[in-house]
C-alpha cells in the first residue's frame, strides 16, 4: 500500500446538500456555521458540477460565539491522533489554537475526498502527508473570510488587518473582534480565490512541528469515547451471530430451533448467509442462544467467495509454500544475474516463512442500521473510508448510495481491520436483519466470531539467494516471495500488474547491490486477506533484512558495516542509520553480559516504508527459552512531520505490534478449522514483554512521509537478527515461539 | 429482581443472576465506558471495581456481586485515587485508540488504592490488561508518576 492500491468507486461529482446547515450535523442550537462563501445559485452550480475536495470551508469548520471550533476530519481517529494533527494544521493557518478545537469525522461527501485530492481512505499511513497542502489551504482560507469579515464590522480597509489566535486585529486602533463574533458575517463573504490565499512561512510556524497534546485524551481516559460499539438509538434491538465453522458452508439445519426461540428473550431467529442470527432486546440474550445453537452446516452447491477447503492447515500450507515452484513474475530486476553467479566466490541460499495474523483490533466489530420511513438508512459502523461502506451499504440495502448516512464514531483500534472485507465485516447481517424485523438493530461480533472472518495478513514464504565477490560482499541478490498479496487477495482475481502490496519491502530496497531479481510465485490463500498494518512491508522487510545479516556472516561481513557500505553516496539513510546506532550509545552487537548477568546481543534493521525511512535496532536475551527484548532504538525520517509526541507514540505502537508479530503471534487452521478464537489461545504483546522504547525523528526535509505504520517493519528484523546473533543460530520464520 | 450498588447508586435490575456484569452495565444502564474485547477474562476492557478490587466484569455475575459496591470509569474520578490516575492518564498521553483505557484506568486505581506506592514488580503483576496499541511504556510512566507522589494515596 505504499503505492496507491485502488480508487474508491464513488461519484466525484455527486449532488451534495448545500443549504448552510446541511454540511454541519448536529450543530448546537445557536452555533453559527462559518461562511458559505457563494451565491446559492452559483453553489448549486458548483455543487451539482464538481466539488473540489477541501476547499469548502463551512463543509469542515464551525466557529461558535464561545470562539470554540468544530472541526469535520476526513480522516477517522482510531488512536492515530489525526484529529490533532487535523486540528494544528488547519488551526495554523486559521490562527486558531488546536486546542480550541473539537474534532469529529466527517460523514461521507465529496468535500472529504481529500487524499491527493480524489479519494477517501484512512489507512496507507496517508492522512497527513496527502492533504497537507489542502488542509493548509483551507485553514488559510477560513482565516480570509475571517478578515474580510472583520473589516467590514470594524470598518477599516483589509489590508490594515492582522489575526492573532482566535481574533481579527486592527492595530492602529487596537480594536479586535473574536472569530466566534465574525463568524457569522463572514458566512455571506465570497471566499477567496486561490491564488489569493497565502500560507504562513513554516519558520513562523507555532502549532505545526510542535508537541501538541491530544484533544481526545480526557474523553479516553475517562470512559467518554463512543465508539462504534456503544452505538444506542431508539427502538433498537440486539443481535449476535454464530458464523460457518468454514467460509463458504451454510446453515442447513438448527436442530434444537425450537429450544432457541423458547430461550430467554429471544425475539427471532435468522438465517443469514453463512450464518445463524439470533436478535433480542438484550445482547447477552442474544448471543447465549446463538450459542447455543446446534446447525448443521452444508456445502454450497453455488460458487462462493473463497471458501475454506475441509482439509486445510497453516503447517502443511507452510511448506507447501516453501517448495512450491511455478511462474516466477518479476517486479525488480537489474544487472546480469547468471553472469553474478558464475563469476562469485561464495553463494548461498535460504528459505523463510511468515504466519497470518489477526488484527485484533481491542474493540469487536459491530454494526447498527436503521430503516427510516423516508426510505433511507442510517448505519453506524467502523470505518476507514465512509464513501466507500456507503457505495457498499447502498448495493446491500437496494437504495441507491445517497439514501444511505454513514456514521463513523471512534475506531477502537483499526491497523487495516476496517476496509471492506467480503465476509469479514457486520454490516450486511445487520442491514439484513434490520429490514426482516422492522426496527434498528445493532450487531457485535463476539471475538470468537471476529476471529473466524477477520481476514488475515498473508502468509509467505520467501527463497533467497544471494552471491559474494572476493571480498565477502555481495554483488547479486534474489528473492521469490511465493505468496497471495492483500490487495488481490480482497478482490480475489489478480490485476494487471503484479500486487505491490505482497512483495514491498523485498521490492524498494536502497541497498546498491548491483544485480538484483525481485520475483512472485502466485499461490492464492485459503483463507480471507486484509491489509495489516504495514501491509506487505510488515513481513517483507523482515525477509530481506534477516537474509541480508545471513549474507553478512557468509562474507565475514559486520552487519552494520555492510549495510554502511552497501549505503555509501546515500547521505539519508547513511544518517538515519548512523542516527539510531548514536541513539544506541554505539554498535555493540555482542554477544555480551549484561550488568545483570544476562547474555545479551542486538541486532539492526531498516525499511522504507510508506514515504519514510527506519532503522531500528533491538537488544534480546532468552528467558526461559522466550526471546526477551530489553530495548528497542529507532530513527525515523518522515521528511518533516507535525506533531513529534504522536510519532513518538505511533512509534511505541508500531514497536508493540512488530515485537508481538515477531515474537508470539500466528493465526492457525487445522483440518480447516480456526484453532484459537480469542485472546486466551491467540497471544498478542502483554505488557510485560514491552521493552524500552527510545526514537529519533530525523527531519531530512525530504518529501513528507507517513507515521502510523512505518515505525514497524524494521523492528521484526532487527530482533530476529540479535537473537540469531546471540544463538549463532539463523530465526527464518516468524513467530519465532519458543526457542529450543 | 436483583439490587446492585454501581457508582453509590441503588439499581434494581430484572435481570438473570448469571448475567455478566459488563452487559447489564452496557445495555441496562448505558454505562458503555466499560468496554466488551473478549468475555473470557483475558484482555481486562472491562474491568471495574468491587469493594474498591478490580475484577473482569465480563465473567462477573450478577448474583457475585449483589450488595457489593461497584465503581465503573463513569465515576471513577469521584475516588480521589482515581482522579489522581486520570490525570496522570492525560499528563503522559497515554490513550491512543482509547477502547481498552477504561480498564486501564480501573485497573490502575485498584493497585494505587490497595499499595499507594508500588515498586515495579508489583506494577507489572498489577497491570496485566491488553492494550493492541501498545501503550504499555505510557501506562507504566503514568503508574508510576501516581506511585511516586507524596503522602498516602
Amino acid at each position: 500500500m505504499n503505492q496507491m492500491v485502488k480508487l474508491p468507486e464513488v461519484p466525484l461529482g455527486d449532488p451534495v446538500n448545500v443549504s448552510r446547515r446541511g454540511f454541519i450535523t448536529g450543530a448546537a442550537t445557536g452555533a453559527l456555521v462559518l461562511g458559505f462563501g457563494l451565491p446559492v445559485g452559483e453553489a448549486r452550480a458548483q455543487g451539482a458540477a464538481k466539488i473540489a475536495p477541501g476547499t469548502r470551508v463551512p463543509a469542515f469548520l464551525e466557529i461558535r460565539p464561545d470562539n470554540s471550533i468544530r472541526l469535520l476530519s476526513p480522516f477517522m481517529e482510531g488512536g492515530q491522533g489525526i484529529w490533532t494533527a487535523m486540528a494544528q494544521i488547519v488551526g495554523e493557518e486559521l490562527d486558531a489554537d488546536p486546542s480550541s478545537f473539537t474534532v469529529e469525522n466527517a460523514p461521507a461527501g465529496p468535500d472529504y475526498l481529500v487524499v491527493f485530492g480524489q479519494m477517501r481512505i484512512t489507512g496507507g499511513s496517508f492522512s497527513v502527508r496527502s492533504s497537507y497542502d489542502t488542509m493548509r489551504k483551507l485553514g488559510a482560507s477560513g482565516r480570509a473570510m475571517l478578515l474580510q469579515a472583520g473589516a467590514k464590522k470594524l470598518g477599516v480597509p483589509l489590508a490594515e488587518l492582522t489575526t492573532e489566535p482566535g481574533r481579527v486585529l486592527h492595530k492602529a486602533s487596537g480594536r479586535s473582534a473574536t472569530y466566534g463574533e465574525l463568524a457569522p458575517h463572514a458566512l455571506d463573504l465570497p471566499a477567496p480565490a486561490p491564488a489569493q490565499i497565502t500560507l504562513r512561512d513554516p519558520k513562523t510556524f507555532r502549532w505545526i512541528g510542535k508537541r501538541q497534546a491530544r484533544l481526545d485524551i480526557r474523553a479516553k481516559s475517562t470512559g467518554k469515547a463512543q465508539f462504534s460499539i456503544d452505538t444506542k438509538v431508539d427502538g433498537m434491538l440486539h443481535a449476535a451471530v454464530q458464523h460457518a465453522p468454514r467460509l463458504g458452508l451454510l446453515v442447513g439445519k438448527v436442530t434444537n430451533e425450537a429450544e432457541i426461540k423458547a430461550m430467554k428473550g429471544v425475539h427471532s431467529v435468522h438465517v443469514l448467509d453463512g450464518a445463524l442470527a439470533v436478535v433480542a432486546p438484550r445482547y447477552w440474550h442474544a448471543r447465549r442462544a446463538v450459542e447455543a445453537a446446534k446447525v448443521e452446516w452444508v456445502a454450497s452447491t453455488a460458487p462462493t467467495y473463497r471458501p475454506m477447503p475441509a482439509d486445510f492447515s497453516t503447517e502443511a500450507f507452510a511448506k507447501q509454500l516453501a517448495t512450491t515452484q511455478g511462474k516466477e513474475e518479476v517486479a525488480e530486476a537489474a544487472g546480469d544475474m547468471a553472469a553474478a553467479f558464475a563469476s562469485a566466490k561464495v553463494t548461498l541460499s535460504a528459505t523463510y516463512n511468515s504466519q497470518y495474523l489477526n488484527h485484533a483490533q481491542l474493540e469487536p466489530p459491530s454494526a447498527t442500521a436503521r430503516f427510516n420511513g423516508d426510505g433511507t438508512l442510517d448505519l453506524w459502523l467502523p470505518n476507514q473510508a465512509p464513501e466507500m461502506f456507503q457505495a457498499e451499504a447502498a448495493k446491500v440495502a437496494g437504495i441507491a448510495p445517497e439514501k444511505v448516512k454513514i456514521h463513523s464514531p471512534l475506531l477502537g483500534g483499526f491497523f487495516g481491520r476496517h476496509f471492506i472485507y467480503p465476509h469479514g465485516t457486520p454490516y450486511p447481517q445487520a442491514i439484513e436483519l434490520a429490514r426482516r424485523i422492522g426496527a434498528p438493530v445493532k450487531l457485535i461480533w463476539s471475538r470468537e466470531e471476529e476471529f473466524l472472518r477477520d481476514p488475515l495478513r498473508p502468509m509467505a514464504a520467501v527463497r533467497f539467494r544471494a552471491a559474494l565477490d572476493a571480498k565477502g560482499l555481495p554483488t547479486a541478490i534474489e528473492a521469490v516471495s511465493i505468496t497471495e498479496g492483500p490487495t488481490e487477495g480482497i478482490a480475489d482475481k489478480r490485476g494487471p500488474k503484479l500486487d505491490d502490496s505482497a512483495l514491498e519491502g523485498i521490492t524498494g530496497k536502497k541497498y546498491a547491490i548491483p544485480n538484483k531479481r525481485i520475483a512472485q510465485i502466485f499461490v492464492k490463500s485459503p483463507t480471507t486477506l486484509a491489509y495489516w498494518r504495514s501491509v506487505g512491508n510488515s513481513m517483507n522487510d523482515f525477509f530481506y533484512e534477516t537474509f541480508l545479516d545471513e549474507v553478512a556472516d557468509k562474507g565475514g561481513q559486520d552487519p552494520y558495516a555492510l549495510r554502511l557500505h552497501l549505503l555509501e553516496g546515500n547521505a539519508r539513510l547513511t544518517n538515519l542509520l548512523k542516527a539510531v546506532v548514536d541513539l544506541a550509545g554505539g554498535w555493540k552487537p555482542g554477544p555480551f553480559t549484561a550488568p545483570d548477568g544476562s547474555k545479551r546481543a542486538r541486532g539492526l534493521g531498516m525499511a522504507s516504508p510508506f514515504g519514510t525511512e527506519t532503522a531500528a535496532m533491538a537488544e534480546v536475551s532468552i528467558v526461559d527459552g522466550q526471546v526477551k527484548v530489553h530495548d528497542v532504538w529507532q530513527a525515523v525520517d518522515p521528511g518533516s512531520i507535525v506533531n513529534p509526541a504522536i510519532i513518538e507514540a505511533q512509534v511505541n505502537s508500531a514497536v508493540a505490534l512488530g515485537l508481538s508479530q515477531v515474537l508470539v503471534e500466528q493465526a492457525v487452521y487445522k483440518d480447516g478449522l480456526r484453532e484459537a478464537r480469542n485472546f486466551d489461545g491467540y497471544s498478542v504483546l502483554r505488557p510485560d514483554m514491552m521493552p524500552r522504547v527510545h526514537v529519533r525523528i530525523v527531519e531530512s526535509g525530504a518529501p513528507m512521509g507517513g507515521i502510523g505504520e512505518p515505525g514497524l517493519p524494521a523492528v521484526p528484523p532487527a530482533v530476529a537478527n540479535a537473537v540469531s546473533r546471540l544463538l549463532g543460530k539463523r530465526m527464518r520464520k516468524m513467530p519465532l515461539g519458543q526457542i529450543a | 429482581m436483583i439490587e446492585l450498588t454501581i457508582n453509590g447508586q441503588q439499581q434494581r435490575l430484572d435481570a438473570e443472576g448469571d448475567t455478566p456484569l459488563l452487559w447489564v452495565l452496557r445495555d441496562d444502564l448505558g454505562m458503555t465506558g466499560t468496554k466488551y474485547g473478549c468475555g473470557v477474562a483475558q484482555c481486562g476492557a472491562c474491568s471495574v471495581l468491587v469493594d474498591g478490587t478490580v475484577m473482569r466484569s465480563c465473567v462477573t455475575p450478577l448474583e457475585a456481586v449483589a450488595g457489593r459496591q461497584i465503581t465503573t470509569i463513569e465515576a471513577v474520578e469521584k475516588d480521589p485515587v482515581g482522579s489522581r490516575v486520570v490525570e496522570a492518564w492525560v499528563k503522559h498521553q497515554v490513550a491512543q485508540c482509547g477502547y481498552c483505557q477504561s480498564g486501564q484506568v480501573m485497573a490502575a486505581t485498584s493497585l494505587l488504592k490497595q499499595s499507594a506506592h508500588p515498586k515495579d514488580d508489583e506494577i507489572e503483576a498489577a497491570m496485566t490488561n491488553l492494550c493492541r496499541c501498545g501503550t504499555y511504556n505510557a501506562i507504566k510512566a503514568a503508574v508510576r508518576d501516581v506511585a511516586s507522589q507524596g503522602g498516602k494515596a
